[in-house]
């Protein structure tokens, strides 16, 4: 057997294709090869939200569609030896071991699950930490979610401790792909070359069909085949943690463009990539196109980790509402701003209110508007008028939106099709703590018969 | 001399942290990158997103991946937790970085259709 191993991404959000992950666990498997699967599903903000349904109930609180997600793949991962792992657990990864239990039982397999927790700072320890570290930490009854992103470290322990399923809460996006990694080579956890060069994998990985042609068609420009069916990557990693990017079964594809797109997504300093398991760096990386959609990355490295990790806070961010309507034909420009103008003076003073005009200008602008003063296109006539509302009082943003319900009898001639959502919002603020400061915690469970 | 946008001889991608956006600029030919790195500089970008008021732009260049990495600071009104931008993201922005026009010299124009790359 060669010295390597395959990671596949499942999912590369909360919300992402449920089947992608079918074709990729059948090419792991016909490999025959060491391999792991990783579902990553947290956004900034998905904890928080999940944070809530906990409080809610406290056997809630994981990743809605974590039933779904495993159903069609359990059973093969766990017959075959790949490894599964996610932070499908969010803000509750023990409740989401019940689940993936009992996945197990209704597929008829018994894996071994390691559960990481210690991410989560909202108890009164965890605070106290907080508040010596962060300045402007809101006051803890607004506090929605706080989660330090762990690394590959307990993923690692957990493998040691032969676990079949792993399920995190927040960790590093790219530590999920690290730590089976780490644990297939038996690298130290200093290092840093090899750590940094997985964890490119990690992050080319770790949003899913992003690297195989996702997000990436631009039709004529940038064809995309099959996108309706795109094949999610799968990484060839080596002993030395070079590795090929290539992809499963289905549609999509795997070239320098679509690598480096995704290579570079959400990167600042290309020399400095942090990760709570080293700071990477592909200032000097090549990529190597070869036949059958896949992709060498080579010239990455690291350099040791930085002392603190990062934690996200999330808190009580207010309440958005968004109403719109649309006006058709000769003058619908002005008639849309026209009632733009109308919703805004009847309005609650105290609610950030913005007006945009799909079609003519909205996700250009800034809230300001100031744009507007530049527009040039020619407006077309089939215009929706947007309105924005945000204020920290529910009642007030609600009265905003009853304005743009208003504007059917009230507002300009012939305007139509009024839609308005209202929800409340998460604000999130970053800051960091001692490594010292944050214990990981990894507990295996032992699927039983029932 | 012509005058062609970005969206002829590169491809982009947007990211977002909090209330910083990067933008990836990435030739479509080696040969072009160059002059991308010429013409695309952190002044020609703050003027281009002049609108959206950043407070600093700092280009970063990946001349082996022919790309140009540019970190675009507190363009997002917030970020996503406060924006009331319909894309509070920004991930739309990409394209508005590819909408921006510079001078390119003809034979570069011409070797680009030849490739067909």
């Amino acid at each position: 057997m060669s010295e390597r191993i395959l990671v596949g991404a499942g999912a590369g959000y909360s919300g992402d294709r449920l089947d992608a992950s079918i074709a990729v666990v059948g090419n792991l498997c016909a490999s025959g090869e060491r391999a792991a699967i990783i579902f990553e599903t947290l956004g900034e903000r998905t904890l928080a939200l999940a944070q809530l349904r906990r409080k809610q109930n406290p056997r809630l609180g994981y990743e809605p569609k974590l039933k779904e997600l495993l159903t069609p793949v359990l059973k093969e991962c766990v017959d075959s030896g790949v490894t599964v792992l996610g932070n499908f657990g969010a803000a509750n990864p023990i409740a989401a071991s019940d689940v993936i239990a009992e996945v197990g039982i209704e597929v008829g397999v018994r894996p071994r699950i390691g559960i990481i927790t210690g991410d989560d700072m909202l108890s009164p320890e965890g605070l106290e930490v907080l508040r010596a570290c962060c300045d402007n930490l809101p006051d803890s009854k607004l506090l929605a979610s706080a989660n330090v992103y762990l690394g590959a470290e307990p993923i690692v322990e957990a493998l040691n401790e032969g676990a079949q399923v792993v399920v995190t809460g927040r960790v590093a996006d790219p530590s999920l792909t690290l730590g089976p990694v780490i644990h297939a080579f038996g690298w130290s956890f200093q290092d840093w070359p090899r750590l940094g060069r997985a964890t490119m994998a990690g992050h080319l990985l770790e949003c899913g069909a992003q690297v195989t042609g996702g997000y990436f068609a631009d039709p004529g420009f940038k064809d995309v085949p099959g996108p309706e069916r795109i094949g999610y990557p799968i990484a060839e990693i080596d002993r030395d943690g070079n590795f090929f990017i290539g992809k499963a079964t289905g549609g999509g594809l795997v070239n320098r463009r679509t690598v480096t797109e995704q290579l570079l997504y959400e990167l600042h300093d290309p020399a400095e990539y942090l990760t709570p398991d080293v700071i990477a760096d592909i200032s000097n990386a090549e990529l190597t196109e070869l036949p059958g959609d896949r992709v060498h990355v080579d010239g990455v490295t690291g350099r040791p980790r930085s002392q603190t990790l990062k934690v996200t806070v999330c808190y009580d961010g207010g309440w958005l509402g968004e109403g719109e309507i649309s006006y058709y034909g000769p003058n619908a420009l002005a008639r849309a701003r026209l009632a733009g103008e109308i919703v805004k003076r009847r309005s609650p003073r105290s609610l950030r209110i913005r007006c945009d005009v799909i079609g003519v200008l909205s996700v250009l602008a800034d809230d300001s508007g100031r744009a507007w003063d530049s527009v040039s296109n020619p407006p077309g006539q089939d215009l929706r008028l947007r309105l924005a509302f945000a204020g920290p009082d529910r009642n007030l943003v609600e009265r905003g939106l009853a304005e743009v319900e208003a504007l059917y009898c009230a507002g300009p001639a012939a305007g139509g099709g009024i839609r308005v959502a209202l929800r409340p919002r998460i604000s999130a603020i970053s800051c960091f703590v001692p490594r010292s400061a944050i214990c990981p915690k990894v507990e295996i469970r032992e699927s039983r018969s029932c | 001399m012509l005058k062609l946008k970005l969206h002829a001889l590169a491809h982009a991608r947007a990211g977002d942290k909090g209330n910083r956006l990067n933008i990836s600029l990435i030739a479509y030919s080696s040969e072009v990158y160059p002059l991308l790195k010429d013409r695309v500089t952190e002044q020609t970008v703050a003027a281009w997103f002049a609108h959206r008021t950043p407070s600093r732009v700092k280009r970063y260049e990946l001349p082996k991946l022919s790309a140009l990495n540019f970190v675009i600071d507190d363009i997002l009104d917030g970020g996503v937790t406060q924006a009331l931008n319909l894309d509070s993201h920004g991930k739309t922005l990409s394209y508005h970085l590819l909408d921006m026009p510079i001078d390119v010299p003809a034979d570069i124009v011409i070797s680009k259709s030849q490739s067909g790359d």
